[in-house]
Formats: C-alpha cells, structure tokens, sequence
C-alpha cells in the first residue's frame, strides 16, 4: 500500500511567455524514491524546484495548478515559503556547502528555524551526519571547514545538512552529475536507506542510476509528463513509444 | 632582421618605457621623501606639538586630529555604507530608482574633494551648526567614503556564489537570514579591503577639512567632537603656503609628508594582506 506525499493538479508553468510545464499531474509516493528522467530541456529540474518553491526566485515566473503536501497547499498565499523549504529539502547538482564549519553547515537548517536549542540541534547534527553515512569520515574535525572535503563528502554533507530539518520529501536534482563513481555509487546506495525515513524525488540524466535506485519513473518530454509508472514497468513495457525511445537511446 | 620582429621589438620596447617612467617617477618621489623628510624625523616629532610658530617641536596633535577624524569617518560610513549596498543588490525596487541611485553614486566618486569641503561646510559647519570642528570634517570624510564603501560592498555582496544563496533558501532561512548569515559573512574580507582602502584614502584628503574641521595650530589636544583639530595633510599645506620661515618649516613639512605617507602606506599593507589571508584559506 502505498500512500501519497505529494500530489500535484494540472500544474503549469511559464517563464515569461514560454510555457515550460503543461498540466503536470504527479504523485510523489510516501517512502519511495521517485525518479524524473528526460531529455536536457525537458523541464524535469523545473518541476523538481516546484516542491520547494525555488522556481519564485526566478523572475516572471507564472504558476498554475496546484500542488499539496499532505493538507499544506504549497502555493496558498498563506503558506508560508520557509516551513515549504523546511519540509522539503533539496540537494543541488553542485555540491554547496557554505564556507563554514561542517557542524555550522549542518546545523545551519535548525539555526535559522529558531525553535531548536543548542542542545537539540547537537544531537540532530550528529543524527543527520550519522544518516548521511558521513559521521564517522568527520567527527574528529566537526569545526574544520566544509570546503576542504572532497566532492562526494561534500555532496553527503548536503544531504546531511537538507535533513537536519527533518524533512518529509527531498529533492535531488542531478545529485551526482558533478562526482566520480565511487561516490556516485555511495550516493545511490544513501538514497535506499533514507527512503525507509523520507520521500525521495531524484533527477536524473543517468538513466542506468534511475533503473537502479528508483522505485517509481516519471519520463518528461516538453514539458509534458509522457508517463509515470513502476519503475520495473516504465522500463521493460513502456506504454509510450516516446518513452521507449528515450530508454533505447533513440534520443536525448 | 625581419619586420615582424622589428615590430616586435619597438611594441615591446615601447611597453617597457612607459613602466620604467611610470616607476621612475614613483621611485624619485619616494626617494626624495624620505631624503627631505628623513632628518626631522624623531620620537620627539611624533609625540610633541609644535613650538615657536610651528618652526620647532613636533606633529602630535595633527596626528590625533588625522586619527579621530579618520575613525569617526569610517564609523559613520561603514554601516551606512553596507546597508546601502545590501539595498541596491537585494532589495532594489524598482530597476530605475536603482539605476538613478548608482548613477548618483559614481557621479559623488568621481566629484572633485574641494566640492565635499564646500559641501560640508555649507550644511554642517552653517547649516546643522556643528561650527568647524571634529564632527563636521568627519561627517564630510564619510560622504566621501561611501561612494567607495557602496562600491566595494555591492561588489562583494554580487562576487558571493549564487549556490550559497540558493542552499541558504532551500533550508527555509528568510531572505534576511541569508544576507546575514551567508552573503555578508562571505563578502566580509572584500568589504573590509574596500573599506581599508578607504581610510587610505581619507585619512590624507585636505580640501574636505580645510572648511570643516582643520585648525592651523593647536598645542591642545581634542576635548570632544565638537573641537576643531590640526590634521597631517592640512598640516602640510599650512607649513607649505603661510609659514614665515621657510627654512625651518619645510623640513618639518616634509616630515609630516612622510608621516603621513607611512600612515597610509601601512594601512594599505594591512588591506593587502588581509586580501591575501583570505583568498590563500577559501577555494570556491
């Protein structure tokens, strides 16, 4: 049985006067790693920034539709953008942590909220670290700075610091395009354990990574969701030619 | 020879001359500084007031003066400054005001520093009535400052990765949370050299003191903000244009010259090596 965490209605969207989602109605399943793939364009990391609202930082974006978490309607004027992002966590393609200590990285989220103590936030920075598989590779220097780990570290840091917050889906946009594959590798196998604990939207260009790790595939194409199945399904009998196309490496 | 190389040969050499008069003239000026200036210079220079119609004794109180006025300055301008900068790259609403405002900005850069003298002493030595004193030379370095505060903060704040700006947001920090948390922390060492470079530059302007706060001789020390001051650079200018005995004084000007040239010298170092401690710890 599985449930919904997110669910989006007829969601649309413009840049300006160029539509780049046209009514997008998808599901992102309770604790289950939902792959988007497509072709470059395809406005899959579009819709991956919808959930967190950080489309809003572009200007002259126009959005239609809706999208609800749970009872939370994401774009209510009421709703408030930082319980949003504080609920949906993201994880960029670049890993970005800031020029901080590690634990002031991770403890970043938490400080920002303002309703955790000191106390509370020691004991959730060493949790997300421990969840990130990144604790024991750091906990003798938690004060050295974040910038002098490698690139696959630091993209675990931001793992780390996204569910410091403890959130109830993130989002992954390329999370490993920028890294090597053995921490490529790490990252994808990350991503199994945490979905016992959190919903899980990846996007990918990789679509070996998305058969590998996704429970549920999502193919966008234009701006379109051409199909959205099992993933095991999406991937053997694709309903869409487009799809099959994409996955034989026709296109894209 | 051929006429490529000979081409070569005179753009290359052209090059050359032009640094080796540019240095040259650099290296002259420095040397005879120090030549002229070198003599007078002694504890007693620096820590005295100066006697007998400014043709003996010391420059201490120019240098309290230059000190207070440069500190005040900065203080005033520093966050006015910032906060200005933070507005213009976050906040600015709509494009033309902000447009008007930058333009204002360069414009009050590159206006010439007598302007700032008359400026000064029309509004805050008549207009406020703070008379000639330390608050209203002050109050004039700072307008002097900002142009150059504004410029470097707002190019600080827009050097600052667009990724950490984003991860800020993504964490539900508030756009407030993020200036001041992420953006203003990293900017910081290139605030701080901008800034730096500033009380260089202020510490040895003339014309916006002359009006404002500059006082020809003072055995006495500021009591308070509201006392005019002697200050190095007018100090200079005063020994240089009204004294009655040449031959003593200009020695002594030449000592304050280098007074003063030390002063900013050193200051600048300090922005240099500022600069420099912090690209060598941040790689981004």
């Amino acid at each position: 049985m599985v449930n919904t965490r997110i669910q989006t209605q007829d969601l649309n969207l413009w840049f300006g006067n160029q539509q780049v989602l046209h009514n997008v109605n998808i599901p992102i399943y309770d604790r289950m790693v939902t792959a988007i793939i497509g072709p470059s364009g395809c406005g899959k990391s579009t819709l991956l920034r919808c959930f967190n609202r950080m489309n809003d930082l572009i200007p002259e974006t126009r959005i239609e539709g809706k999208i609800s978490l749970g009872d939370m309607d994401l774009y209510s004027p009421k709703t408030d953008v930082t319980q949003v992002r504080a609920k949906v966590g993201m994880v960029f393609q670049k890993p970005n942590p800031f020029p901080k200590s590690i634990y002031n990285n991770v403890a970043f989220g938490m400080v920002v909220q303002g309703k955790y103590s000191k106390c509370e936030i020691h004991i959730r920075v060493e949790e997300s670290l421990r969840a990130a598989w990144l604790w024991e590779e750091v906990k003798d220097r938690l004060h050295s700075p974040a910038m002098a780990l490698s690139g696959g570290q630091q993209q675990r840091l931001c793992i780390a610091r996204a569910l410091a917050n403890n959130p109830e889906v993130l989002l992954l946009d390329e999370p490993t395009s920028a890294l090597d594959p053995q921490s490529t590798a790490k990252i994808e196998e990350l991503c199994l354990e945490l979905k016992k604990s959190v919903s899980i939207l990846i996007v990918t260009h990789n679509i070996a990574q998305a058969g590998r790790i996704s429970d549920y595939t999502a193919f966008m194409y234009l701006g379109q969701l051409v199909e959205f199945d099992i993933t095991e399904k999406v991937f053997t009998v694709p309903a869409d030619k487009r799809t099959e196309a994409y996955l034989t490496g026709v296109f894209g | 020879m051929n006429k490529r190389k000979l081409q070569n040969f005179f753009g290359t050499g052209i090059l050359g001359l032009a640094l080796l008069i540019t240095f040259g003239f650099l290296l002259i000026f420095l040397i005879r500084m120090f030549w002229m200036g070198y003599g007078v210079l002694s504890w007693e220079f620096i820590s005295s007031a100066p006697r007998k119609g400014m043709t003996e004794g010391g420059i201490f109180p120019a240098i309290v003066g230059t000190f207070w006025l440069t500190t005040l300055a900065i203080v005033i301008a520093l966050p006015l400054g910032v906060f200005t900068a933070i507005y213009l790259t976050s906040y600015g609403k709509p494009m033309w005001i902000v447009k008007i405002v930058k333009i204002a900005i360069n414009t009050l850069a590159g206006t010439p520093s007598i302007i700032y003298g008359l400026f000064g002493m029309a509004v805050f030595v008549s207009l406020f009535g703070f008379d000639i004193s330390i608050l209203s030379g002050s109050l004039t370095l700072a307008i002097l400052a900002l142009p150059m505060i504004i410029n470097a903060t707002e190019e600080a704040l827009r050097s600052v990765p667009r990724d950490f700006h984003d991860a800020s947001l993504a964490l539900g920090a508030t756009k407030r949370q993020t200036i001041m948390r992420v953006m203003l922390p990293t900017a910081l060492p290139n605030i701080l050299t901008g800034t730096i470079i500033s009380i260089g530059r202020i510490a040895g302007e003339t014309a916006p003191i002359m009006f404002t706060a500059a006082t020809f001789y003072s055995r006495l020390l500021p009591k308070s903000w509201n006392d005019e001051v002697m200050a190095l650079p007018y100090h200079i200018y005063a020994l240089m244009t009204e004294g009655t005995h040449s031959e003593s004084q200009v020695p002594i000007a030449y000592g304050t010259a280098l007074v003063l040239l030390l002063m900013v010298l050193s200051i600048s170092a300090v922005a240099i090596y500022t600069r420099y401690a912090i690209r060598r710890k941040r790689k981004w």
